[in-house]
């Protein structure tokens, strides 16, 4: 399952303002993408055009990220089968993303 | 109550909750005079979310590096050069009354006694509530601020910037510097209502004239500026958000008849109704809290020198009081200075110089701080944009609806509600609802005083079990030797 993730455009500043070290690959539902290392992953979910991270949990209505820092925890996906916030982890190689969780 | 702890528990002089520019000042300075100081952050290194820093994987080219960038870069110096202990990537889930700090990080739990404690864990960005706001694509202010500045990447194609204060110049002025593309600003204040702030902005002439620049920026760049209007609608269709928009009245009320609506599209909303100090920490402590919209809500009672009313228990920056970055630092090392004079480790003499040149700079930061919080004020026709449809607590999906049946049916404070309704009962600890259903309530019972505040718990944030336990598994428990038969 290689599914292409197509976003339309760059979101990303372009690197003659801005030096990325390196970029990694990772998973996302069975996608591989090249992301920058260090990313936050709730950005990178973003630039892919991944904008519904989870569904809620009562209405299960699709939500994505919305504070980037931490507090509103409306950013949960699972990262290597782990429940984690996407804002408070960073792109490293060949992590394994899964969004669309209710919670 | 005895006081003993584990061999495990570390005791220490002070702990700063929070590495930003409050934090770092009040560690740096508090070390400086011999404290043996642990300064704790979530984040990866120092400088809070104004002076949030970049991955060390990434690094602006000197023609794109900020202000902002140059001085937080300023402020990891002055940390990493002190003896201050940092533990980065470590959250505080929990705080005993006598001072055990509860702390998780990446090698699982660990605690630490501490004699004095700083609270610097800064404020929170209100957005009241509209319908759509949940949508994904909706996103605060201040979560833009750090896309900008930390991540550099625009937050969309085409962005709809709206809300009130500076975090909506700075945004708008961010997404163009950095190549991106405003559709348009929504402003809750208008001309007038920036005039009437603006004689304070001149105690910082050189900021004064920063924003100025911002401003000539986004004329340039021929952005609709919408002065005196609120967002009261997002609906989705395809891939563009269709952001309704409506004016607000001089006697204060937002316009809502069709024939005042326009509409106006982006591909994203970045939306921020102002600041408001943090509470989570003191109201768990049971600190005296007082409501003071000046200061952008409700703030821990403190006396001239920042001491809250639980002694040992210290409060700086913006927790105390929004008034912006460039305060916050005074506002750090007079709480640093004046918690190692209690700790003994200072003269009084010496305490009194040092303090004294500290105010006269609070003084005028302050003032230039002041203005910030005038456009950031809590605007209570916001109101209004909440319909009884409207989802209010994110977490555990409450409806506006289902909040006034409580209040109807007689639900008085914030806890009963809470109680009734399971708002602000969700893993947010209500950090995202509570400036909203306390207007509401606020607006039933006749004031945020008597609408009051929810009761501080635990966790601040939630910890994952497997972290409680680490790498423990069934063959760590010990098997006592079998008693002789």
């Amino acid at each position: 399952m290689n599914k292409k993730l197509d976003s339309k455009f760059n979101l990303r500043v372009a690197g003659n303002r801005v030096f990325r070290k390196g970029y990694a690959t990772v998973n996302i539902d069975g996608c591989e993408i090249k992301a920058p290392v260090g990313e936050i992953l709730a950005v990178t979910l973003f630039v892919t055009g991944k904008l519904t991270l989870k569904y809620s949990s009562r209405k299960k209505e699709p939500r994505g990220f919305f504070c980037l820092m931490g507090s509103c925890q409306e950013c949960l996906v699972l990262v290597n089968d782990r429940i984690v916030l996407a804002c408070q982890e960073i792109v490293e190689e060949g992590i394994i993303i899964k969004t669309g969780i209710n919670k | 109550m005895t006081k003993t702890y584990p061999n495990d528990i570390q005791n220490v002089d002070l702990v700063v909750l929070g590495a930003g520019p409050a934090g770092v000042a009040a560690a740096n300075v508090a070390s400086q005079e011999g404290a043996d100081v642990v300064i704790i952050d979530e984040n990866s290194s120092a400088g809070g979310q104004i002076y949030r820093a970049p991955p060390n994987e990434f690094k602006p080219h000197d023609s794109f590096k900020s202000d902002e960038y140059q001085e937080g870069e300023k402020q990891r110096k002055i940390l990493k050069n002190s003896n201050v202990k940092a533990l980065f990537k470590h959250r505080v889930w929990s705080i005993s009354s006598d001072l055990v700090v509860s702390i998780v990080g990446p090698n699982g739990l660990s605690s630490l006694h501490t004699r004095s404690l700083i609270i610097a864990n800064g404020a929170l960005e209100r957005i009241i509530p509209f319908p759509g706001w949940t949508t994904p694509g909706v996103i605060g202010l201040a979560a833009s601020t750090i896309l900008l500045k930390s991540q550099f990447v625009l937050p969309g194609q085409s962005t709809v910037v709206a809300g009130c204060g500076p975090l909506l110049i700075a945004v708008a002025n961010g997404i163009i510097k950095s190549g991106g593309k405003v559709s348009a600003i929504i402003d809750l204040n208008s001309k007038s209502d920036w005039i009437k702030a603006s004689p304070r902005l001149l105690s910082r002439p050189d900021q004064l004239f920063k924003g100025m620049s911002w401003f000539a920026n986004i004329m340039k760049a021929g952005i609709k500026i919408y002065g005196g209007h609120a967002v009261t609608n997002t609906k989705q269709v395809d891939n563009v958000l269709k952001i309704s928009i409506a004016p607000i009245n001089s006697a204060g009320s937002i316009i809502l008849d069709s024939k005042y609506k326009k509409i106006v599209e982006g591909d994203c909303l970045a939306i921020g109704h102002g600041l408001f100090p943090s509470t989570e920490i003191t109201r768990l402590l049971k600190a005296k809290h007082i409501y003071d919209p000046h200061k952008g809500g409700w703030v821990p009672l403190i006396d001239d020198d920042f001491r809250s009313s639980i002694p040992g228990v210290y409060i700086a920056g913006d927790a105390t009081g929004i008034s912006g970055a460039f305060s916050a630092v005074q506002k750090g090392r007079i709480a640093g200075m004046t918690a190692v004079r209690d700790l003994n480790l200072m003269s009084s003499k010496k305490y009194k110089v040092k303090i004294k040149s500290e105010r006269t700079t609070l003084k005028k930061n302050e003032n230039f701080g002041k203005a910030a919080v005038i456009l950031m004020k809590f605007r209570s026709e916001l109101i209004q944009t909440i319909t009884s449809e409207t989802i209010v607590c994110r977490c555990e999906d409450v409806y506006r609806s289902e909040i006034d049946e409580a209040i109807e049916s007689g639900a008085r404070d914030m806890n009963q509600l809470k109680a009734w309704t399971r708002c602000g009962m969700g893993p947010c600890q209500g950090r995202t609802c509570s400036e909203a259903i306390e207007a509401i309530l606020a607006s039933k019972v006749g004031s945020r005083e008597l609408a009051g505040q929810w009761t501080g718990r635990t966790p601040f944030r939630p910890i994952p079990i497997d972290q409680i336990i680490g790498e423990y598994s069934y063959d760590d428990i010990p098997i006592p030797k079998a008693a002789p038969l």
